[in-house]
Order: structure tokens, then sequence, then C-alpha cells
């Protein structure tokens, strides 16, 4: 028998020729197998939100609002507080300057620059927001998470844990998000911080609920049981296998809370809570501020709430898209 | 082999389910059976017959509220025999993984979306052996070769949803083998598999039992699966083993009319055509409390008033060659003489009545 390879064909042996044939096989599918390398479940959903016109929208406004927060002292004409002089305030009695070539949104009442106060306006609003968030998220995840870890890992004796801190949660849940953060800012004094801790307080309650929900309904799934069934400790289930898989709702809350911050900061801005200093004007502050001219200059209010409505649109239409990205009944 | 204690002795095990405002149910009703080194033993039968409860009672994984476990499962650990139902639940973690093992019905969802594979081999390395580092990737790359998932290094950094269900599978087993366990329970290992990747699975089970001299539980409702591994077979119903032989002796010459139903309602190739498959009448919500008699009676086409005068008793089947290993629990078994009680009021049978 010939053992080395021949130039004809059929003098190879089969088994041969099919190993030649299976190896190129599995060369080209090699080949095409490597283009989904490495695609996790978020780039999944990053394809999908691509593809959705309610994303794109949300993402652009939001995009924008974060570019013009962060460059704010380069596209504002003017400063927050500068002020044009005397008759030119009111040129004709009674009337505010509205839109023109030098003021692109008109003077405010104190004859300073509307859109310069609104760029500058939106950075504050994007700090409380993403801090309330943060503040929300980071406490609420700390305490729903750790109920979550008790509740499903934790026995009899973290059964108890986890009601305990549940209890509290429902408690805090049980108050109106603005009367919460009415009563906080009440308790420290208004400033930016305290708007900024009061709303960020009011979402712990979701955020530890959301948690510690998707935990527990993870900790039912079998890859948690299978990985008891192998043996691996407690605290490392709860941490590499329940928790990165419980993290999607809240991500997509977040989002959500964003566009809920920056309303109920507003809120409190306009109740007169938030930061006093005109240096740093606040959407909801302009808006209190603009209430006394609502009959005379009504674009004064307009504007600012504009800003809110807008921002807050954005937020939402990225969550929401961003939840049904990630939705695995949507999927595939 | 046979000759030796057995590794594992599980008694008269039973576990009770209670619920508020409900009954108890008795999802497993004193099975007994024993596993052996090198060895594969079935527990065969459909949905709902407390076989799968039966593994996570041995493993230790039924939730803590509202079920009670009793009978005994004793093993033979390198320090000494133990009770598996008995152990500190802290002992337990550490059994689990190192000595016993568990594969699971569906690997898509065994195994953790969110965590590429090397990680999940590895952290059951680092726990059990206390291997870290790239001496843990390198014996999980080892692991993986040697279930047969080809390129094993960069299957290391890949997710579970990137592996076919086949590999996902034989990831499975590699978590499952990575510390030598001395005894496997595979719970459905190929009902979510196509066949193909089902015969390479049950080939592979095969190989590390007999390589590892490993004892293997397989659960299963499939009697295909049952006759191309298992070496003993315990057919399980409403909670109670009907019937237990050796493979051959129980595909050859089943007593149990529950058996006999099983094996006809396989569809055969050499079936005539046109031949209507011959299911087991009713469902397994149509049977009667132990108790009572025969759970099996509502839906057996030879019961008679025996079947209904309390639990039938284990005895030996009659008329059978290799008689002491092949045991049922019927008065009137299929193909045995008559419908008088073989050996009815033997001693032995009284006193495992007593203990039903």
């Amino acid at each position: 028998m010939p053992t080395t390879p021949s130039t004809n064909p059929s003098q190879v042996p089969l088994h041969q020729r099919r190993a030649a044939k299976v190896d190129r096989l599995a060369e080209l599918m090699g080949e095409r197998g490597d283009e989904g390398h490495g695609a996790g479940v978020w780039r999944e959903a990053l394809q999908r939100m691509r593809r959705s016109p309610m994303a794109i929208t949300g993402a652009a406004i939001v995009a924008l609002f974060v570019v013009v927060a962060l460059l704010s002292e380069f596209i504002a004409p003017y400063g927050a507080t500068s002020q044009t002089w005397g008759g030119e305030v009111f040129p004709n009695r009674n009337e505010f300057v509205g839109p023109r070539a030098e003021n692109w949104l008109g003077l405010d009442h104190l004859g300073r620059d509307m859109f310069s106060r609104m760029v500058i306006g939106a950075r504050q609003t994007l700090l409380v927001g993403v801090v309330a968030t943060l503040v929300g998220f980071l406490f609420g995840a700390l305490l729903g998470g750790a109920a979550g870890a008790c509740s499903v890992l934790g026995g009899r004796w973290g059964r108890q844990v986890d009601n305990v801190v549940m209890r509290v949660i429902d408690m805090m849940l049980a108050m109106p998000t603005l009367l919460l953060a009415v009563t906080v800012a009440a308790l420290v004094g208004p400033s930016l911080t305290t708007v900024m801790v009061a709303v960020g307080v009011a979402q712990i309650p979701i955020f530890a609920r959301l948690l510690r929900g998707a935990m527990i309904s993870q900790g039912s799934r079998e890859y948690v049981l299978a990985a008891e069934a192998l043996g691996v400790r407690r605290h490392r289930i709860a941490l590499t296998h329940i928790l990165p898989n419980s993290m999607g709702p809240v991500i997509v809350q977040s989002t959500l809370t964003l566009a809920t911050a920056i309303i109920d900061a507003a809120a409190l801005s306009y109740l007169g809570l938030g930061n006093p200093d005109a240096s740093s004007p606040e959407w909801g502050t302009m808006l209190s501020e603009a209430q006394r001219f609502l009959s005379s200059a009504p674009s004064l209010a307009v504007y600012p709430a504009l800003g809110i409505i807008i921002t807050a649109l954005g937020f939402t239409l990225l969550g929401e898209a961003l939840r049904e990205a990630l939705d695995p009944k949507l999927r595939k | 082999m046979t000759t030796s204690t057995p590794l594992l002795a599980v008694d008269e095990l039973s576990v009770v389910f209670h619920r508020k405002g409900q009954g108890e149910t008795r999802a497993v009703d004193g099975v007994s059976f024993t596993l052996e080194e090198g060895r594969v033993t079935g527990l065969v039968g459909e949905s709902g017959c407390g076989k799968s409860v039966t593994s996570l009672a041995l493993m230790g994984l039924l939730p803590d509220r509202g079920v009670k476990v009793g009978g005994s499962a004793l093993i033979r650990l390198p320090d000494g025999e133990q009770d598996l139902l008995k152990v500190s639940q802290r002992r337990m973690r550490d059994l689990r993984g190192s000595q016993l093992a568990m594969i699971f019905q569906d690997p898509l969802s065994s195994l953790n979306p969110v965590v590429p594979i090397g990680v999940q081999v590895t952290e059951i390395l680092s726990r059990h052996r206390g291997m870290r580092g790239a001496a843990a990737r390198r014996e999980a790359a080892d692991l993986l070769q040697r279930v047969g998932i080809p390129d094993p290094t960069r299957r290391l950094g890949e997710y579970p949803h990137q592996l076919s269900g086949g590999m996902r599978q034989r990831a499975l087993i590699a978590m499952a083998v990575a510390c030598r366990p001395k005894l496997m329970i595979a719970d459905e290992p190929t009902t979510a598999l196509d066949v193909t990747i089902q015969a390479q699975i049950l080939e592979l089970l095969r190989d590390l039992v007999t390589e590892e001299g490993t004892a293997l539980l397989m659960i299963t409702h499939d009697l295909g699966v049952v006759a191309g591994l298992c070496d003993e077979i315990n057919v399980l119903y409403a909670g109670k083993a009907v019937e237990t032989a050796p493979r051959g002796p129980l595909f050859a010459d089943p007593a149990h009319p529950y058996t006999v139903g099983l094996l006809g309602s396989i569809p055969r190739l050499d079936a005539p055509r046109g031949e209507p498959l011959t299911p087991v009448r009713g469902s397994v919500n149509d049977n009667i409390a132990w108790a009572d008699g025969c759970a099996f009676a509502p839906r057996c086409d030879h019961y008679t008033m025996e079947c209904l005068q309390g639990p039938p008793p284990l005895v030996g089947a009659s008329g059978d060659e290799e008689g002491p290993g092949h045991i049922h629990r019927c008065v009137n078994p299929v193909g045995r003489a008559g419908p008088d009680r073989p050996e009815p009021e033997t001693p032995a049978a009284a006193s495992e009545e007593e203990r039903g």
C-alpha cells in the first residue's frame, strides 16, 4: 500500500481524504465563527438599539445635552450673571427683550442673556441628575444586593436579614418621592448638594427593590443550582454569578432615573430648596423666577420648561430603548 | 468491584414536601439502591416519579423549608463512611464538586450566560484544589481537552452562547469531573441535545466512568439511554422503585407491568408500518396512595383485587436465571406463573412491608 500522498486521489485512503476534507471544512467554519467572537449580551443589545429610531432619538438628545453641559463655558456667549444695563432691558416699558441677534433667546427680568443662562443651567441640571442617580444607584444597589444575596443564599437566617432590610426599604418607598426629597432638603437647608442628596435618597428604595427582585429571580435559575452542586462558595455565587446577571434592569432604571431626577431636582429648585446662588442657575430655579412674569413674558418660563421636558424625554427614550433591547422576550 | 461494599448505599430514602394549606406530598417514598465504583446505575421513570428529587436529596440541594428527608445514604469517603443526608451544610459544600458532582439537563441554562467558560471551570479548581492563575487555566484547558472540546485555550475565553449544545454539555461535564469526584449524578444529561450529540455525550460519560472508576447515577426517562449505558436499572413509579434489575434481565424479561408498558411505548423501527404506538394508559396523576395498594393499579391492564390490599412488597423475580439482582414490586408479575403471588409471605418480604 502506498503511504506517501499520491497525485491520484483514488490512491489516497478514503479516511485520509475524508480527514482532509473535514479539516478544510473546520478551517472555513472557524473563520466564519470568529465574527461573533466575544459578542456578549450588551453588544447584541447595542446592535439592536442602532436599528431603533427611539434609541437614536434619545441618544441624540442626551448627547446634545451632555455636550452642551460639558462645554457650557465655551458655548455661552455671556456670563450667567452679566447684565445688560439701563434702558436696554426694557426699551419699551414693561416689555421684555425678545430674541434678537445679540441675545438669541432674549433677556430676562434682570437683563441677563437667557441663552447663556440656559446653557450654563444645563450643566447644573446634568450634575444634579447624575449625582442624584449615582447616590440612589450606589446605596440602593448596596442595600438591595445585600438583601437579595442573603435571601437567595443565606438560608433561614439570611431570609430574616432580607426581611428587615426590605421592610426599611418599604417604609422609604411608602413616602412619596418628592415629599421625601423635600424633607431631606428642609432638614439640611437649601443648596445644590441638598437637592442632589434629596433626589438621590428618594431613588434608593427603587434601586434596592429592583436589584433584590432581579437577584431573587436569578437565584432560582439552573446555573445557580449547578454552581451550588459543584460546591462554589456562596459569596462567590452571589458576586460572580447572580449579580452580573441581575444588573440589566438596574442599569435600565438608572437611565430612566436620570430623567426623573432632573424633573425632581427642577421641582425642588422650583420650591425654593435649590441653590440660591444666581451665578449657577438651574432650570428649576429659572422656572420659579420666571413665574412672576408669566403674564408679561411667558417665554422666560417656556425655555427652561422645554429644556427640562426635552432632556427628560431624551433619557426616557434612551432608557426605554435599552430596556427593550435587553428584553429576553424580544431577543432572537 | 461488585463484591466489595458499595460506594453509596441509599436505604429507604424518602422526601416529603409540606405546603401550607395542602396535604403533604410524598415525592420519594422509600427508595433503596446502591451505587458502585466504575458502574452506571439508572433511575428511570416518567415526569413526577421522583427521580430528580432523589438526586437533589442526595446532593443536599433541596430547599430547607417545607421538605422532610428520611432514610439514609451511606457513602464511602476517603475519611470514612458518612451519611449524605445527615452531614452539615458546611461539610456538604466541601463535598459537592470534590466528591460529588452533578450534571443537569439543560446545558445552556446550567452555565452562567455572562461569565466566560474559563472562569466557570477555574472557579471549581480554585475552590476545591486551591489552584490559581495560570496553573488553573492550564488545568482547565486540559479538562476541556479531555472531554473532547477542540481548541480548548480559545474556548476558555468564550461565553456559553458561543458554544454549541454538545460543547456546553461537555464543558459542564468537564466542570463536574474537575476534581475527580467519586460519585456523579447526571440528571437527564442528553434530553436537550439532538440524537447524534446524545450518543457522543453518553460515550464520553461511559469512558469517564470506566477510566476514573466514578460511580454514575443516571437519571433519565429514555430507555434507549438506559440500554446503552446503564449496568443496573431502577424503575421508579410514584416515588417507589417498582423494579430493579441488571440491564440484561430488565430488557429481556421485565416483570412489572409498568416496565413492560414503558418498553412497549418506545417507537420501533422494525414495527410494521401503520401500527399504532402502545402508550401506558392515563397519566402519572392517575394513581392511588401506596398505602392503599399498588399506585400503578389504575393504569394497569391486569390488576386484581390483591393489588388493592396494601402496598405490594418487593419480591425476587421468579423464573429468572439471574434471580438475586432482579426484584420487583408486583403481585401479578408479567410473564410469571399465573395470578398467584410468587413467594407471597416470605419473612424478608413481610419485613419490607412493615418498613415501607
